[in-house]
C-alpha cells in the first residue's frame, strides 16, 4: 500500500515536470510535424509508393510516433542524471520506499509524458491523410504506453550508469540516432541488404514501429502479436533491469 | 541519560583514505548536538551513513534503537534529513514538496493537510507557499528543507552544514528557528557545522572531528572551561625570540603560533596584559598589536590539532 502511493507520488510529480515545462512539450510536437511535413512531402516526391493510401507521408507516420516516443521517453529516463546533479534525487533515495518502486514510478511518469504527445500525433493523422478510427486510437495508445515504458526503462538504465550530462551525446549518438534510423521508421525493413536487416532486428523499436504501422496502416512486416510480445517483453526486461541496478548501485547514484 | 543515535565503530574507508575512523558517538535524546570540524574532517559521510545512504566499511549505529545496516527502512522513518547540497526541484511549489515527503513517508491521508498547513506556519513562507521554488530566496529554500524533513514527526532531524553559503541574517533566523524546534517538539537535532559560532550558540553537545576522527565530546562550557584559558593573541616584530623568552614565564601554559599570531594560553588574562607588553618591551621587542579573548570553540579545536577550523582537514 505505502509502495504504492510512493509509486504514485513519483508518477505524479514526473508529470506535472512534464506540463509544466510548456517548451518541451510544443518542441516534441512541432518537430515530428517537421519530419512529416518537410521530409515527408520533400522525399515522397520523388519515390513511388504504392499500396499505401497517402504515400511516404503515411508511411512514416508511424515511424515518427516512434520517434517521438523515442525522444522523449530515453531523455525522460537520463533525466535523473539531472535530479542527481540538482541533489534531488537524494530527497527520494533517503525516503523509506523501495528501489523498484522509484523505478515504476519514473516510468510510468515517462510513459505519461509520451503518451500525451503520442495523443496530440494521432489527432494529427488527417495532416498525412490517414484515416483514424475509435479501434485504431485506442489500440494505438496502448502500444504508445508498452513502447514509452520500455524505453524509459532504457533511459533508467543508462542514467544509472551515467555520472553526468557529459555523456548526453554519446547517448545521443551510439543509442538514440541509431535506435531511431534502424527501426524502420522511415524505409521499409522488408529486402534490405543482410547485415543491415540484422540490425534492423535487433533494434526493439523496429518492432514498435512495426506494431503501430499495422495498426494504424494495416500494413507490417511481422504479424502484429509477434511484434506486441516482443514490445511488451523489452519493457518488462528494461525495468527489472533498471529496478535491479537501482537497488544494486544505490550507492553511486547519490 | 537515553541516547537517540550511538555508533559503535563505526568506519568509512575509500581505498586507502579512511574518511570516517571507527567512531563512538552517543546523542543524548532531546538534545541540539553538533559535530564540529574543518571541511573535509568525514562530517558529511558520518552523516550519509547515519542517514543509510553510504554503507560503513566496518562497524555500525543505531538510530531510535534501529540498525543502521540491517534495518535502513526504520531508520530512514526515524529522520528527516537536510542535505548539504540543495536538494529541491525549481518546478514544484513549497506546498507540493511538503505534500510529495508526507506520502513518500506514509503520513496517513487523514492528518496530513493538517501537517503541511503546521509546517507552512513554522517555516513563515508566507503565500510563497504555492509559487515555483526556483522563485525563492537561499533561507526560504533552507527553511523548506528543514519543514520538509518534520513533516513525517521524525524523532531524529539530520542538518548537514543547515547554514552553509546564507548570508548572516538567515543564519541567525535559522539558528533562532532551530533552537525553537528543539524546545517545542519532542525531537533531537543532529548538525554538522564548521562554524563555531553556531556549534557554540546552538548545541548542547558538541563533537569535535578532525581527519575522520571524533578528538573530543562535550557541552560547549565544559569544552572551554577545559581549556582553563583565556588567550592573549600578541603580533611582535621579533617573533621568534618572544616565544624563546615567553617559555620562561610561569603564568603562560601554553604558547602556540599560527603564522605571525602568537597565542598564549593563560588564566584571568585581563590581569596579565599589561605585563606581556612590559615583558616584551624590557627584551627589545615590539608589540604591534595585542588582545584578549575569552575561549571559543576554535580555541578548543586549535588545543587539541594546532591548526585553526578553517585550516584544517
Amino acid at each position: 500500500m505505502a509502495e504504492l502511493e510512493g509509486i504514485y507520488t513519483i508518477w505524479l510529480r514526473e508529470t506535472k515536470r512534464y506540463i509544466r515545462y510548456r517548451s518541451r512539450i510544443l518542441t516534441s510536437v512541432v518537430t515530428p510535424l517537421l519530419w512529416l511535413l518537410i521530409f515527408g512531402t520533400g522525399l515522397g516526391s520523388v519515390i513511388r509508393f504504392g499500396g499505401i493510401p497517402g504515400g511516404y507521408k503515411a508511411f512514416i507516420y508511424p515511424g515518427i510516433i516512434g520517434q517521438t516516443i523515442l525522444f522523449t521517453a530515453v531523455f525522460s529516463g537520463v533525466s535523473v542524471i539531472i535530479d542527481r546533479q540538482y541533489g534531488f534525487l537524494k530527497e527520494i533515495l533517503v525516503a523509506p520506499i523501495t528501489r523498484p518502486s522509484i523505478v515504476f514510478g519514473k516510468a510510468l511518469g515517462i510513459s505519461t509524458g509520451s503518451l500525451i504527445q503520442g495523443v496530440i500525433l494521432l489527432f494529427l493523422s488527417f495532416v498525412v491523410g490517414v484515416q483514424m478510427t475509435p479501434l485504431i486510437f485506442v489500440a494505438s495508445i496502448g502500444l504508445i504506453i508498452l513502447i514509452s515504458i520500455g524505453l524509459a526503462g532504457l533511459g533508467l538504465l543508462i542514467a544509472s550508469f551515467t555520472d553526468s550530462m557529459e555523456g548526453f551525446n554519446l547517448i545521443m549518438s551510439f543509442i538514440v540516432l541509431p535506435m531511431f534510423l534502424l527501426s524502420g521508421a522511415l524505409f521499409p525493413v522488408i529486402g534490405l541488404p543482410s547485415v543491415l536487416q540484422a540490425a534492423v532486428y535487433l533494434d526493439p523499436l523496429t518492432y514498435g514501429v512495426d506494431a503501430l504501422r499495422q495498426v494504424i496502416l494495416g500494413h507490417g512486416a511481422l504479424p502484429l502479436y509477434l511484434s506486441t510480445i516482443v514490445v511488451a517483453l523489452f519493457a518488462v526486461a528494461t525495468i527489472l533491469a533498471s529496478a535491479y541496478l537501482f537497488s544494486k548501485r544505490e550507492q553511486e547514484l547519490m | 541519560m537515553e541516547y537517540i543515535i550511538e555508533t559503535h565503530d563505526i568506519t568509512k574507508k575509500y581505498n586507502d583514505f579512511t574518511a570516517v575512523n571507527s567512531i563512538n558517538l552517543k546523542v543524548p535524546k532531546n538534545s541540539v548536538y553538533g559535530v564540529l570540524g574543518p571541511n573535509g574532517a568525514g562530517k558529511t559521510t558520518l552523516i550519509s551513513m547515519l542517514c543509510t545512504i553510504l554503507y560503513p566499511t566496518s562497524g555500525t549505529a543505531t538510530v531510535n534503537g534501529y540498525d543502521i545496516v540491517k534495518n535502513p527502512k526504520d531508520v530512514r522513518k526515524s529522520i528527516g534529513v537536510v542535505f548539504q547540497s540543495r536538494s529541491l526541484d525549481d518546478i514544484l511549489t513549497g506546498r507540493e514538496h511538503l505534500e510529495m515527503h508526507a506520502s513518500l513517508y506514509g503520513v496517513p491521508s487523514e492528518v496530513r493537510k493538517e501537517r503541511i498547513e503546521e509546517v507552512l506556519d513554522l517555516i513563515a513562507l508566507g503565500e510563497k507557499a504555492d509559487q515555483y521554488v526556483k522563485t525563492y530566496s537561499g533561507g526560504m529554500k533552507r527553511r523548506l528543507e528543514i519543514g520538509r524533513g518534520l513533516i513525517h514527526h521524525p524523532e531524529v532531524l539530520i542538518l548537514d552544514e543547515p547554514t552553509l553559503g546564507l548570508d548572516p541574517q538567515t543564519r541567525e533566523s535559522i539558528w533562532k528557528y532551530v533552537n525553537e524546534l528543539n524546545k517545542k517538539e519532542d525531537i533531537t537535532v543532529l548538525m554538522t557545522t564548521h562554524y563555531m559560532e553556531e556549534a557554540d550558540k546552538l548545541c548542547d553537545e558538541v563533537a569535535i572531528m578532525n581527519l575522520g576522527n571524533i578528538i573530543t565530546a562535550d557541552s560547549p562550557i565544559n569544552l572551554k572551561r577545559e581549556l582553563k584559558a583565556d588567550t592573549i593573541t600578541i603580533r611582535v616584530d621579533k617573533a621568534d625570540k618572544f616565544i624563546q623568552e615567553a617559555e620562561k614565564l610561569d603564568f603562560i601554559k601554553e604558547i602556540f603560533r599560527i603564522d605571525s599570531e602568537i597565542k598564549l594560553m593563560v588564566e584571568r588574562g585581563e590581569n596579565l596584559v599589561a605585563e606581556v607588553v612590559n615583558f616584551a618591551n624590557n627584551n627589545k621587542i615590539f608589540v604591534n598589536s595585542i588582545e584578549l579573548e575569552h575561549p571559543n570553540l576554535e580555541d578548543v579545536f586549535i588545543k587539541y590539532t594546532g591548526t585553526t577550523i578553517a585550516d584544517g582537514g
